[in-house]
């Protein structure tokens, strides 16, 4: 499937040429999926979550002044190597944003950046940090057992969520081509697109992170299901019986953004910082009082599906989940999401 | 929430100081914080509408959300009456005057005084220490009497030492533009209002739905229990508004701490419906 209307350049390159011509560009950091070296097919590693949510990642710092602890939005680095001519140097939290290009991603995975955006658009932090990710997808020539994309509304050969989009006609040969504006401009930066071939092109270019999803028969089919039906379905019992609440799935799924806020403080300085947590665990919704609205169990895991299958699109009309299958693939007691799925569809 | 912060960074909480405490309770376990913020240009842009809530931080413990208690047009500082339960309470509860800590908000809706409550009766219940945000609601109300019929405010705590804004509430008494019902759980030496749970007194008062809404704010258990009595008077449940607590970590919807079925409880509420509430998982 292929939504993109922008104007394409194909070109015919190495993966050793991209690689170079990479490198060599000063401000740029990049990092290499695995499957971009081998073209193994499947998800492979999930190095786009820890882009979009690294972890731990500092929110702001603390500091002592006084007898009080005080927030503050940077952390004073003392003079040191870093900066020799300061006397001291602030660090801020917006500092840490660079533009990184994330090379050979899947499209399941390119495709999370874009849900991803759904959800936490609201979170300076993430904007900015998303805003300066660049992704080479690479399309995938076939997929394993336990892929599914194309049942949630994507594809082997989506390209949403990507910048620039990749081919492996194996032997070390790519072929690719611009599929945003963010990816014209680097496609230009790198030296791949000449000065002249860009100027035709950008006029046609849509900002690719903003693309619309297409249609998803499964989609259509989830949102018409009456919510509480699909909440006090029998099924949930049968699959709690099973799940170990271990949240595997939820750390593995690139989808999967709760986190959770703590302060670490040795003496005079700290920081507050947020790290992935999960709907499986009891302790995600405890109250102080020691009520707990999803104290058992079968809330737990329910709500997991629940919140990729339903009440995600009751509020932003998409499935959240891209069908990369890991969950499936690392369930310790083989709970297999497409089953849950049938499940649900089942309800009416 | 668009907050016009110093890098414009959501998690920032403005810089504030502890300007005075208030002992609210016998026992000891809620205290009033008089908070003003350290800059007056934070001040000066802060808006709140009754109902809402914030973050108050403890730099080196965390975050905790509490509702504010003041109302919009009090602009001398924010009122927070803090219930000693969790880490960051109790910290908060061992700080003294001139303590410095972040408040991060406002957040959250609140009462749509300014929509479907305007024009109406008004009916407050609450038990407990939840006459928090009530107590703000309560103020805008007062502060813009001619916009509202009745006014009808049923209080109850278990002991007269456990209720809040005890001399407001004497001063409110006094006014004849509010029907007031106080009540305790049980007979106490020196009290002589009302004796009896909060649903009872609900169902002795028997406020009329008629062109009326009713805010609720209490223990689940009260709640559970007051309406019955609402129902029994003909009250619908779009006219039943109910404040949620949940467990909040990032106050913009995004966290997941907080969420009841597809609502984010800080972000979409924490004011809702009672009609809105059926038709969600009840996971709060």
């Amino acid at each position: 499937m292929n939504s993109m209307d922008t104007p394409k350049k194909l070109i015919q390159l190495s993966k050793e040429d991209l690689l170079s011509a990479i490198n060599g560009l000063k401000d740029v950091s990049y990092t290499v999926s695995p499957n971009f070296n081998d073209n193994a097919p499947g998800p492979g590693d999930n190095i786009i979550k820890r882009f979009m949510f690294p972890q731990p990642e500092p929110l702001l710092f603390l500091e002592r002044e006084g007898k009080d602890m005080v927030h503050r939005p940077y952390c004073v680095i003392s003079k040191s190597s870093l900066n020799p001519d300061d006397d001291t140097s602030h660090h801020t939290i917006s500092d840490t944003v660079a533009e990184t290009i994330i090379l050979g991603i899947r499209p399941c995975d390119a495709r999370s950046l874009w849900l991803n955006r759904l959800a936490c658009e609201e979170d300076n932090l993430f904007s900015r940090r998303v805003d300066g990710l660049i992704i080479f997808g690479l399309l995938c020539n076939k997929g394993l057992s336990t892929c599914f994309c194309e049942d949630v509304g994507g594809g082997h050969q989506d390209v949403r969520g990507m910048d620039v989009a990749m081919i492996d006609d194996g032997d070390g040969e790519l072929r690719l081509w611009a599929v945003s504006k963010k990816g014209l401009y680097i496609l230009n930066r790198l030296g791949i697109y000449e000065d002249d071939i860009i100027d035709g092109l950008m006029e046609g270019a849509t900002d690719n992170s903003h693309e619309k999803v297409g249609d998803c028969s499964l989609l259509d089919e989830l949102m018409s299901k009456d919510m509480l039906t699909l909440y006090n379905a029998p099924f949930w019992q049968d699959i709690k019986d099973s799940c170990l609440n271990c949240g595997a799935c939820t750390f593995l799924c690139p989808t999967c953004y709760c986190f959770d806020i703590q302060d670490e403080a040795y003496g005079k300085v700290g920081r507050r910082i947020r790290y992935w947590d999960s709907c499986m665990f009891p302790l995600f919704t405890l109250h102080a009082s020691g009520h707990n609205p999803r104290g058992e169990k079968i809330y737990r895991v329910r709500n997991r599906f629940m919140h990729k299958f339903k009440y995600f699109i009751e509020r932003f009309s998409h499935i959240s989940c891209v069908g990369c299958g890991r969950c499936i693939i690392h369930c310790p007691v083989n709970i297999d999401v497409r089953e849950v799925i049938g499940l649900m569809r089942a309800v009416s | 929430m668009k907050k016009d912060n110093i890098l414009d960074n959501n998690y920032l909480p403005f810089a504030a100081r502890i300007e005075d405490i208030v002992i609210e309770s016998e026992d000891g376990s809620l205290k009033t914080f008089k908070i003003v913020f350290e800059d007056e240009a934070d001040w000066e842009k802060w808006r709140h509408e009754p109902g809402q809530f914030a973050m108050l931080s403890v730099a080196g413990k965390g975050e905790a959300p509490i509702g504010i208690a003041s109302s919009p047009y009090e602009r001398d500082g924010l009122l927070f009456t803090v219930n000693r339960a969790g880490v960051v309470t109790t910290a908060l509860h061992e700080m003294a005057v001139g303590a410095r800590l972040g408040v991060r908000g406002p957040l959250g809706n609140g009462f749509p005084v300014d929509g479907d409550l305007k024009g109406k009766n008004i009916v407050i219940i609450a038990g407990g220490f939840a006459f928090t945000t009530l107590r703000a609601t309560l103020l805008y109300l007062l502060e813009n009497r001619g916009d509202f019929g009745d006014i009808t405010v049923i209080y109850g705590a278990r002991t007269p030492g456990m209720l809040l804004y005890r001399n407001e509430f004497l001063d409110w008494e006094k006014r004849d533009d509010i029907n007031l019902y106080v009540t305790i759980d049980r007979e106490a030496e020196g009290w002589h209002g009302l004796v009896g749970f909060v649903p009872q007194i609900v169902s002795q008062v028997n406020p009329s739905p008629e062109g009326a809404r009713a805010l609720i704010c209490g223990p689940p258990i009260m709640i559970k229990f007051t309406m019955p009595p609402l129902e029994k008077a003909g009250w619908q449940d779009n006219q039943v508004y109910l404040s949620l607590e949940n467990r909040m970590k990032c106050g913009i919807g995004i966290c997941g701490h907080c969420s009841s079925g597809p609502i984010y409880v800080c972000k979409d509420g924490p004011v809702f419906t009672r009609a809105f509430l059926n038709t969600i998982p009840q996971e709060y």
